[in-house]
């Protein structure tokens, strides 16, 4: 199920970007594999996830959130890495790959504000110039990962156009890459882009179902869960937990894994105001790549809605787009309300206040009817400090 | 024989072509501006099908994008607009290469077979398709494309390298476009001094294909400027920014045209 020399994941994926962008994709697209296999590479990523990002993250159990739901729930507390969330795995990665290939100067795009966060902590912590673009809709959203961003260094750019979220922030981003293409790098927060960003971008996220196997196989003798669960915008913490579930076991004595993926439904798949891609969206390009996106007959992409910044954006990934067509992983989704409930829930059961995106996942435990011998296990992708606002306006209603 | 190589046949310098973003200012702006042009004396026209996210563009094309996109402009529209103009253009003789220009998913999602037959009922000569590229045309697409008559024209840009502008002459038949800068549409900062060792690079390479050069082409100098060195170039912004309102399209576009002639 991995992707191919064109950039294909099945159907999905390639590059799809006008020729300025050539030079700079193909560069990558040539070295990628090469540097990021190397053994010194491989080396300096792990010190700085151990010492720097603090992993592993523990899988907890959660036995309060277990008793609710009368199944057997581990988190993976992607929430307590360093920066809040799991977008600190692929900026590590990334910026020692826009080292060596000698770049200066590091644009992204930012949704929740989350991987902007982890961009401008990896600039600081390597001394490159940084930019960020986030919609100006987000920016009042998630208003303390902005101020973050300002601290640790980086220039964040309102996008003021289309939608004023991710989608535009990433327009911004490819055009700011069009224009500057000899020192910058374009240090992309999601699995989606042309060749190689949703390969590269999995390969770095996938340390978390790494861990997850070896963590399950100590706490429960079994290294496979019955379900992995996690919420996708673009989908990159669910890539990275289903990394090494997707292949079916060879073993017949080990499970196959149930993989879900839980979009963001809004306001109701069919009000109008939502972000669930594979429930609405159609087969086309989006950001330089094949997948599934949301977009009217004409071609023109939709404007998504989503309480959650994150998960607020038209397209997926293209390998997820590949998971949804060939049925490996089913993509349900939640509505605003249902992950708000699920994250008041997570605070009172667990004391863990979750980001509103990481709700989504959980809130889908409400719908999975899991048996009490199997074991769930849900990606905690982020923490939900960011979100007070919204949960306050929630408390006070 | 196609237009498009018909014209460079017998013209070989100065050609100006211009941009303009279908259904904008108005929806049924397209056809009058066409008119302008070709009375103006323009060499060929490139239109452009709006598109929501047209990420090579700078803030005017956008602009005009996102105006046309509210007036209601679509690809099944504006082949009806031109496929009317093509049966009055007939009559009156008046015929220059036309080009559509614009992004890969609204024609992926018209259908490629259903949009080269189309093309080819409107008298469309050739496509700029920025976000499709020559790897996967030549691929996939080439054949549909040829069966139509259509000429696909593809950019280079000055990070190109040699031996990628060599395939892409080799393959390409009509024009190259030859972008000028770094850039997107629409920034007119970036012509600069080291620009020429980028045209003086082209010329030496003795390409088959006729050059055009676009992207930052606003005003007479930077266009002479462009044609010292190629076949042509290219005016989008600039000409989007100077239409007004519809009814001063005529005055505007005479305007226009003399200024950069």
């Amino acid at each position: 199920m991995g992707v191919d020399k064109k950039g294909f994941f099945g159907d999905f994926g390639g590059a799809f970007i006008p020729e300025m962008l050539f030079p700079n994709v193909e560069e990558l697209q040539k070295n990628y594999l090469g540097i990021i296999n190397s053994s010194q590479f491989i080396k300096e990523l792990s010190v700085l996830l151990r010492d720097y990002a603090g992993r592993p993250s523990p899988l907890y159990f959660a036995s309060r959130l277990s008793n609710h739901y009368k199944t057997r729930i581990f988190l993976k507390r992607e929430d307590l890495n360093h920066t809040g969330s799991h977008k600190i795995n692929n900026t590590l990665g990334q910026i020692l790959l826009a080292k060596k290939l000698g770049k200066t100067r590091i644009i992204a795009e930012t949704g929740a504000g989350q991987h902007g966060v982890a961009t401008a902590t990896v600039c600081a912590l390597f001394g490159l110039e940084c930019v960020v673009f986030m919609g100006e809709k987000d920016m009042k959203r998630q208003k303390p990962n902005v101020e973050r961003m300002k601290m640790l260094g980086a220039k964040v750019i309102a996008a003021t156009c289309g939608s004023k979220t991710l989608k535009d922030a990433t327009n911004e981003a490819i055009r700011d890459w069009i224009s500057n293409p000899g020192n910058t790098y374009y240090l992309i927060g999601s699995v989606v882009g042309p060749h190689p960003y949703p390969d590269m971008v999995a390969k770095f996220q996938s340390v978390i179902s790494k861990e997850i196997k070896q963590q399950l196989k100590e706490k429960t003798g079994n290294e496979n869960p019955d379900y992995v669960l996690a919420c996708v915008g673009g989908g990159s913490n669910a890539m990275g937990a289903f990394y090494h579930f997707i292949d079916k076991p060879k073993s017949k004595k080990k499970k196959k894994v149930n993989l879900i993926g839980v979009e963001a439904a809004g306001k109701g798949i069919n009000s109008g105001f939502s972000a669930a891609t594979t429930a609405l969206g159609t087969e086309g390009i989006i950001h330089g790549s094949k997948t599934i996106l949301m977009q009217n007959s004409d071609g023109q992409i939709t404007e998504p809605h989503s309480i959650s910044a994150g998960l607020d954006y038209p397209g997926i990934g293209p390998q997820h787009a590949h998971l949804f067509k060939t049925k490996r992983a089913i993509y349900p989704s939640v509505t605003d309300n249902e992950a708000l409930k699920a994250a008041f829930l997570l605070a009172k059961l667990e004391g863990i206040i979750p980001a509103l995106e990481s709700a989504h996942a959980l809130a889908y435990l409400e719908k999975l009817y899991a048996k009490e011998k199997e074991t769930v296990v849900v990606c905690l992708s982020g923490r939900g400090d960011k979100d007070m606002e919204t949960f306050l306006a929630m408390m006070d209603k | 024989m196609n237009s498009i190589k018909e014209l460079f046949l017998s013209k070989k310098k100065n050609l100006l072509s211009i941009y303009f973003t279908a259904g904008f200012p108005q929806i049924n702006s397209t056809c009058k501006i066409l008119d302008e042009l070709i009375k103006n004396g323009v060499d060929l026209v490139e239109i452009g099908i709006p598109f929501s996210d047209p990420l090579a563009d700078g803030p005017s094309i956008q602009k005009s994008s996102e105006i046309a996109l509210k007036n209601g402009m679509n690809l099944s529209f504006l082949f009806e607009q031109l496929i009317q103009y093509r049966k009055k253009s007939i009559q009156k003789k008046n015929q220059i290469p036309l080009i559509l220009m614009g992004y890969f998913n609204p024609v992926l999602q018209f259908g490629i077979e259903k949009f080269c037959e189309k093309c080819n009922e409107a008298g469309i000569s050739g496509t700029i398709i920025p976000d499709l590229p020559f790897d996967e045309y030549n691929k996939h697409y080439w054949k549909l494309f040829n069966k139509s008559g259509l000429k696909n024209i593809f950019l280079i840009t000055p990070q190109t390298s040699e031996d990628r502008i060599k395939e892409i002459d080799k393959v390409s038949e009509g024009f190259i476009y030859a972008v000028s800068s770094a850039s997107t549409t629409g920034n007119f900062l970036k012509i600069k001094d080291d620009t020429n060792s980028y045209f003086e690079k082209l010329n030496s390479m003795k390409l088959k294909n006729p050059v055009m050069v676009g992207f930052g082409i606003f005003n007479r100098e930077t266009f002479q400027k462009a044609c010292r060195f190629a076949n042509g170039a290219i005016i989008g912004t600039a000409f989007i920014n100077s239409l007004r309102t519809n009814k001063t399209l005529k005055s505007d576009i005479k305007q226009f045209v003399e200024k950069i002639r």
